[in-house]
């Protein structure tokens, strides 16, 4: 299992090496001729109007705080996944118990309104 | 024990091979570099054919003939399109995060990249055959939301910062969704090894017991993918393409391999858990796993030219209100129908 997760860390090293030999690749045949019309940020053709970077109300952050629950659960679903058939009826009833848990927190959610975007 | 054919019987003569003039030490670690060698193969490979396979079918649904003028049938467009890529400047938005411009492409790649150790692509065939191996998928490819945030944050520009956040809510939203429709298959199984989960579909494919989760899993991946109709990140008549909007050249080029290189790899996955993975008759396993392959791209390329996009609260709808209720109920189903089962045998 050891040298299975190995290879997986090679893979990875390899991955972060792949795009860096292209962009050195790419480097190597560009053209370079820069100019402050080109550099400036694309929007339509009309100049930006103030900075890009304001505060703007991210209407999804309710839906970030239920994504955390359900993640954080689904994680626990998997290995109760795996061992449902050796555990039987054990399983089977708490299935029911945890399942009725995420349904009822959705539904609290839902109700409140987190899930609605405005 | 079914006899094993394919992919393994060519990695154990290369290995014979290798044996005879390395140490032994060397032998494996070799093998490796290998195996990853064919991966990136297959990486560049799927997107110059999926780039060409996408043009080709959009132009078939639109009654046009697509790319014809490179080579015959136009199969040469997508090499030309990598040169042309390749020697285009590089320009940077005034203004930008710099480093984080830079290393936004680069590590959508790794995610991207990642996901291929864990395919069964033929019996044996897999690069690393982790027993969470359905896990680290997930795991891996949920990775990819960082990158779009960051090319979004750093570009300097509106339309990147909107594209990047909605990246965000999307991918988050369906997230949930598809590692419950998962859920029901792993259930089955009693396994996450990709190994297990295809040789379990020997007899029967999966997509016949588990056709709800089937259809989750099929309109969550379209959405994690960022594929129309659920292409709002990138919505070309909206905000311009989102993210991409400030790369030219090579950076552009590897969000578009990243993009194609994440179609194959949920469309795998696709065919790993519902489609039989390899299992096949009469032709090799490894045809059988690229043809089914082939198939659910298909369907994900014919979605984009069939639906119309959703507006951002309809995909938010459909994400929380009706795909995750039909998710958890799919896994009651499940549950109640194994353990009925259980208790006839």
């Amino acid at each position: 299992m050891l040298q299975e997760f190995g290879n997986v860390g090679l893979l990875l090293i390899v991955a972060l090496v792949f795009p860096l030999l292209a962009l050195g690749t790419a480097f190597l045949l560009r053209p370079r001729d820069p100019g402050v019309e080109k550099s400036l940020p694309y929007e339509c053709g009309v100049d930006t109007v103030g900075t890009t970077w304001v505060q703007f109300r991210a209407s999804y952050f309710l839906y970030a705080l239920v994504f955390v629950a359900f993640d954080v659960e689904t994680v626990f679903l998997y290995l109760w996944a795996i061992k449902f058939q050796e555990l039987g009826t054990f399983a089977f009833v708490e299935m029911f118990i945890f399942l009725s848990i995420l349904l009822v927190g959705l539904g609290y959610a839902w109700k409140k309104g987190a899930l609605e975007w405005k | 024990m079914q006899e094993v054919t394919g992919l393994y019987v060519i990695a154990e003569m290369l290995r014979d091979i290798l044996g005879h003039y390395l140490p032994a030490q060397y032998v494996d670690i070799s093998m490796s570099l290998i195996n990853i060698g064919v991966i990136f193969g297959i990486i560049s490979m799927t997107a110059v054919v999926l780039v060409y396979g996408e043009r080709k079918v959009s132009a078939f649904m639109q009654s046009r003939s697509g790319p014809n003028r490179v080579g015959p049938y136009g199969l040469l467009q997508t090499i030309a399109d990598m040169f042309k890529l390749m020697s285009k400047e590089d320009i940077m938005p005034a203004g930008a995060d710099k480093w984080m411009w830079i290393l936004a492409p680069m590590i959508l790649f790794i995610p991207a990249a990642a996901a291929y150790a864990v395919f069964p692509f033929d019996n044996q065939a897999v690069f690393a055959d982790l027993n969470i191996g359905i896990f680290y998928f997930i795991a891996v490819s949920s990775q990819a939301v960082l990158p779009f945030l960051m090319a979004g944050w750093a570009s300097n520009n509106k339309y990147a910062l909107i594209g990047g956040m909605r990246t965000v809510a999307q991918m988050l939203s369906y997230e949930v969704p598809m590692v419950l429709s998962i859920l029901g298959v792993v259930m089955m199984v009693g396994s996450m090894r990709m190994s297990d989960i295809v040789a379990a579909q020997q007899n029967v494919w999966f997509i016949v017991l588990q056709p709800i989760a089937f259809v989750v899993y099929v309109i969550t991946a379209t959405a994690e993918i960022n594929r129309a109709p659920f292409d709002l990140v990138e919505g070309e008549s909206e905000i311009v393409a989102g993210p991409f909007t400030e790369y030219t050249g090579m950076r552009f080029a590897l969000f578009f391999l990243a993009e194609y290189a994440n179609l194959f790899a949920v469309s795998a996955i696709a065919t790993t858990l519902f489609l039989g993975g390899w299992h096949g008759p009469w032709l090799p396993g490894w045809v059988w796993f690229f043809l089914k392959v082939a198939g659910m791209v298909f369907l994900f390329m014919w979605f984009r030219w069939t639906f119309p996009r959703l507006r951002i609260d309809q995909l938010m709808a459909l994400g929380w209100k009706v795909l995750l209720p039909l998710a958890l109920v799919n896994v009651v189903i499940t549950g109640v129908g194994m353990y009925i089962y259980q208790l006839l045998s």
